[in-house]
């Protein structure tokens, strides 16, 4: 069991409290999930000619501006925007790809949460209602969000382990349910270049999804060969720069509920964690089809 | 004055008053004089177990959405859901009646002994799985591997069916009026005869749905090649 929460600002008005309400949906799943916990927050674009990643460091002491320092003389201009829970965002000045493989090449004890323009990812151990506030998530602004809280089955509890997964460029997945051909489908990704951090199906997902992406597939393509290529459970939501989409497995055991009003898309796994939205009760709500990918983009809603 | 006591409804807010206290009430109705017997609960925003393991001739209205197990193992109780139930409405229901206006997730029904289960909306996956004696009535459609391993009772479903209906069904009555997706293993469509109808007329009236014309409707259930079906134990079903 694990519970998945995502909500989609429709109307500019639901933007500011974003956070509040991501929040209290993923409160609403504590019970689901009490391992970790985790969000993805779009908001605040980098610049033009920017690129904003989220840094992680086990080591409470990490000194951030000698990393600044290294990363200035590397690229250019760098801003530290954001400091929470060990969680660091920074616009570096450049091409998102190269800022990327540099601080995975240089600083390999630092974790790259998330990389690209708009995305921010924080995740770590302990109880989501505890995470929520750790991370001070309530004071977010921005136009969508997801969140993962994690009942650990496949392996460890660790803040590696924890979800989203980061697959690609403002992308990043999170995922109810079990892999049972994440071993082989790891083996055949590594020869394709992809690296691994954990023993986690859920990153196996994300790093075939980020496979495909890199491919030139669409994401609609690259879900869709989810259903051929992975074997197991999975409710996935996929958080994009854009809006998100949700992709049930065919047997679709792993609940998944979309709820809908003129003001914002939520997807849930279950329904207590869409009723703390304002007009819930009144909100239009159906299941996901097994099999069938879903998206919601900015410019379709 | 007993007549009044009879019309008050006993109105319970679960956001302000435990669901387990509901809960424990409800339960202590069984074998007392079943006074309150209307309730009425309100503020439910999508909590699991909402009116589990009822057993006296009482009536609960749920107003709202519901999750999980909602009338759970009912006996002789009739329940009210008006909004949305979560997986496992009326699961293993001995007897009563539960009545769902919105739509129910997956297992609706599932492994039913008795009573009737009315969804006026639409229900998802593994409605009614090894219901072994339930009535259950769908004005909607009903998702996959609906009706899996079912072994009594009837399944009415006035929209369509998904993959897999009654998978190695045995001795439960399956009505679908629309499109089915796809039989599961040993399920075949079957003749469809006078007292046939007279079952699937009954089903629905006791639904409530008197505007829908039964003649529409076909019949499914098991071929009964995949279990040992012996013609001497027809009476057991």
């Amino acid at each position: 069991m694990c519970g998945i929460v995502g909500l989609f600002c429709k109307s500019p008005r639901i933007e500011p409290r974003l956070g509040e309400y991501l929040s209290a949906m993923l409160v609403q799943m504590d019970d689901r999930g009490p391992d970790s916990a985790g969000v993805a927050v779009y908001r605040t674009p980098a610049p033009a000619g920017w690129s904003k990643l989220t840094l992680y460091s086990h080591d409470p002491c990490m000194a951030w501006d000698v990393l600044w320092g290294e990363l200035a003389e590397a690229f250019g201009g760098v801003e530290a925007l954001d400091g929470r829970a060990r969680h660091v965002v920074a616009l570096v000045e450049g091409e998102v790809q190269e800022i990327d493989t540099w601080i995975r090449r240089r600083r390999p004890d630092l974790r790259v949460m998330s990389a690209g323009s708009v995305i921010e990812i924080y995740k770590d151990v302990g109880r989501p209602r505890l995470f929520a506030e750790t991370v001070g998530l309530g004071d977010f602004r921005g136009s969508h969000g997801l969140g993962h809280t994690r009942m650990a089955t496949e392996s460890r509890v660790t803040t590696e382990g924890s979800h989203p997964f980061s697959t690609g460029q403002d992308v990043c997945l999170v995922h109810n349910g079990s892999l049972s051909n994440h071993n082989r489908l790891r083996a055949s990704l590594r020869r394709e270049g992809m690296v691994f951090q954990t023993e986690n199906d859920t990153e196996v997902a994300a790093a075939y999804l980020t496979w495909r992406l890199r491919e030139g597939a669409t994401l609609e393509q690259a879900l869709e060969g989810c259903l051929s290529d992975l074997d197991g459970f999975y409710t996935f939501l996929v958080g994009t720069a854009d809006g998100f989409a949700v992709l049930r497995d065919p047997i679709a055991c792993k609940p998944a509920v979309v709820a809908e009003t003129d003001d914002w898309v939520a997807m849930a796994s279950e329904y207590r964690a869409i009723a703390v939205l304002p007009g819930a009760a009144d909100a239009r709500i159906w299941e996901p089809e097994p099999s069938v990918v879903y998206t919601w983009e900015k410019a379709l809603v | 004055m007993a007549v009044e006591t009879t019309t008050e409804v006993e109105l319970v807010d679960l956001a302000a008053s435990p669901l387990r206290d509901l809960n424990r009430r409800l339960h202590e109705l069984a074998g007392s004089d079943s006074r309150p017997d209307r309730w009425r609960v309100v503020n439910t925003n999508g909590a699991h177990a909402v009116a589990c393991g009822l057993d006296a001739p009482i009536e609960v209205e749920v107003a709202g959405h519901v999750g999980y197990y909602c009338a759970g193992m009912n006996q002789r109780a009739t329940v009210r859901i008006s909004g949305n139930a979560g997986t496992g409405v009326a699961e293993n229901m001995m007897s009563g009646t539960v009545i769902v206006g919105g739509n129910v997730s997956q297992s609706a029904g599932a492994s039913g002994r008795g009573g009737l289960l009315v969804v006026h909306g639409d229900a998802g996956a593994r409605c009614g799985i090894s219901m072994k004696g339930v009535d259950i009535v769908v004005r909607g459609s009903i998702g996959h591997l609906s009706a899996f391993m079912a072994q009594r009772g009837t399944l009415v479903v006035c929209g369509d069916a998904g993959e897999a209906l009654g998978d190695s069904i045995y001795e439960t009555h399956i009505y679908v009026r629309g499109r089915v997706a796809g039989l599961g293993a040993d399920c075949v469509e079957k003749e469809f005869r006078a007292h046939h109808r007279a079952e699937l007329h009954s089903l629905l009236e006791r639904g409530g749905f008197d505007d829908v014309d039964p003649s529409g409707f076909r019949r499914y259930g098991s071929a009964r090649t995949l279990y040992n079906f012996k013609i001497d134990n027809a009476g057991a079903y």
